[in-house]
């Protein structure tokens, strides 16, 4: 599985303080931490930052790359600072990934860059309508973003689709239409379809003790359907080890009584 | 319309490493496909091929090896230097005197003999022990302090003695030969261990434990695919090691190496029967993926050395 680096998030207070005050020191402990443990892309949230989202995003991307030969997911809702980003990006260890674009207008320009950048992009499955019903609903709103993909020459392997994680505390039926969606997301192209999921938004206003047990056991039911990739915590070990032995079980790595030390 | 063949597209790499020093020093690994499809990958280095040598005479060994040696069989460096000028790539000295079952020799006399077959030779050396678990330990130790700067490759460490003879290899800067019984899992857990040791695993060589021809050489040929499938399929890191073939050892002690023809006409006359055997077991571990292997029949050296040259 793709593991993406979700650590680096405008939501952490001290991410939000270190942008704010352009300290490198927070954001490349993290991003090494989290490159260290696995992470085969950094995301980088920097929020909507309307005042300086270009400059504070090519800060963030260029002191994140100092210390992490990985591919960043760019993370903002800021298309001037996601083209910053773009720009910034060391394409010499990947090509970035874009978070993210949608079926709702405002974020078609984000699968433009995709295009104009030859970019990966997360695109969510959510449109105009608002919150999807079904795994249906979520599959012919995918269409509709292949087929917008395909108008700016984004390849259908850069693009990976998000089922859209809703919280299972208060939708509870979500997260099994979730699991069908990653399902059936393969089967609307060949080669199949990527997909990736923000993951923790499943345990979101359960009990912390609880969240983790959710957030993995999801993991493993989303992974078992063919998911491609997650926005998790690598620094979870708990996390990682569910990851190793779901990929173990799957024969997608081969078993050695020492394989969670892998 | 051109048929186009279908390629297979591989995501790992085995690992370069090489042995002994100067001109003569040998690189084995480096393959980015299965063993042989030049048109799917790369493969920047030949599988080498070393031949044995004992610490003791081969007076166990049949007729027709025995007597393709000839006299250089009486002392180790003469021996040695006889496989040099024979051709082979390495010198294996397998360190057969030391088992407590044949002449127990001390680790101090099996140091004195690496220290003279190194010198006799300006080919890499690998160095084997009896395969007695602890008595491998003490005399391995010895020798890798002996050969020194030699940059041979020390084995064969197994599960329960790996850590000294690992230790042993990696202070005295020597490659390590880690060797697995017929297990795919285990080869990999073994290489695991090493790493958690500290042992770099950029310097081991697997050993998957051959077999001989007609003896269970296909559950050698398919672990050996099972590891060269996880290294370049799945990208695991700890299957990327290069693999040794510990061929002759097996293969002179069948029955097809020693029958003499009149007991078996119908299977065609000793000398050349026993030498294809060598050969043709060989030829199956290269096709699974054997970065080298270690044989005793010159002209079986000869023939797999010329098959290899015609793969490439």
């Amino acid at each position: 599985m793709i593991i993406i680096g979700e650590k680096i998030s405008v939501i952490a207070k001290k991410v939000r303080e270190a942008l704010m005050n352009r300290d490198p020191k927070p954001m490349q402990e993290l991003a090494k931490a989290q490159a260290d443990a696995g992470a085969d892309f950094i995301d980088v949230s920097i929020g909507p930052a309307e005042d300086n989202g270009p400059e504070l995003m090519d800060w963030a991307v260029k002191v994140v790359h100092e210390v992490v030969k990985k591919p960043l997911c760019l993370d903002t809702t800021n298309i001037a600072a996601m083209e910053a980003g773009l720009k910034a990006h060391n394409n010499e260890w990947g090509a970035p990934l874009v978070n993210s674009t949608s079926n709702e207008p405002e974020r078609f320009p984000m699968m433009e860059l995709a295009g104009k950048y030859n970019a990966k992009i997360i695109a969510l499955t959510l449109g105009k309508g608002g919150i999807p019903a079904d795994a249906e609903d979520r599959c012919v709103i995918a269409s509709e973003i292949m087929a917008r993909g395909m108008e700016y020459g984004v390849p259908m392997e850069n693009i990976f689709l998000d089922p859209l994680i809703l919280q299972i505390c208060t939708m509870q039926d979500q997260g099994l239409q979730a699991i069908r969606a990653i399902k059936m997301f393969q089967e609307l192209n060949d080669p199949p379809m990527q997909s990736v999921v923000g993951l923790s938004n499943i345990s979101n206003g359960a009990p912390k003790a609880v969240r983790p047990i959710i957030n993995r056991n999801f993991l493993a039911m989303l992974l078992y359907e063919g998911l491609s990739a997650a926005i998790i915590d690598p620094l979870d070990k708990d996390m990682m080890d569910t990851v190793k032995a779901v990929d173990m079980i799957m024969g997608k790595t081969m078993y050695a009584h020492s394989f969670l030390d892998m | 319309m051109a048929l186009a063949i279908p390629k297979e597209t591989y995501n790992g790499k085995i690992y370069n490493v090489q042995l002994g020093t100067g001109d003569k020093a040998v690189t084995i690994g480096g393959a980015s496909a299965l063993p042989f499809l030049g048109f799917e990958g790369t493969f920047p280095n030949k599988p080498a091929v070393a031949m044995e040598v004992m610490d003791i005479a081969p007076d166990e060994w049949p007729d027709t090896v025995k007597n393709a040696i000839g006299g250089a069989g009486a002392s180790p460096a003469q021996w040695a230097k006889f496989c040099q000028d024979a051709g082979a790539d390495m010198v294996a000295l397998r360190l057969m005197g030391t088992h407590p079952d044949q002449q127990d020799k001390s680790p101090d006399d099996a140091a004195k003999i690496a220290g003279e077959v190194a010198a006799a030779v300006d080919i890499p050396l690998m160095i084997l022990g009896s395969g007695h678990t602890e008595k491998d330990t003490q005399v391995l130790q010895a020798v890798a302090t002996a050969t020194r700067g030699k940059n041979c490759a020390i084995g064969k460490a197994v599960e329960e003695n790996y850590k000294t003879i690992a230790a042993a290899a990696m202070a005295n800067d020597h490659k390590l030969i880690a060797m697995s019984q017929l297990d795919v899992n285990l080869a990999k857990q073994l290489n695991i261990l090493l790493s958690q040791m500290g042992f770099d695993k950029e310097r081991i060589i697997m050993d998957p434990m051959s077999s001989a021809l007609g003896y269970g050489l296909e559950y050698t040929y398919s672990v050996m695919e099972r590891i060269r499938l996880a290294a370049l399929l799945q990208n695991d890191p700890m299957m990327q090691t290069p693999i040794v073939c510990d061929i002759g050892v097996n293969v002179w002690k069948v029955k097809e190496t020693m029958a003499p023809d009149a007991d078996v006409p119908e299977w065609g006359g000793l000398e050349d029967r026993a030498k294809a055997w060598e050969v043709i077991t060989a030829s199956g571990m290269l096709a699974s993926g054997a970065d080298m292997l270690i044989m005793r029949h010159p002209g079986a050296v000869e023939k797999a050395k010329e098959l290899i040259a015609e793969l490439m």
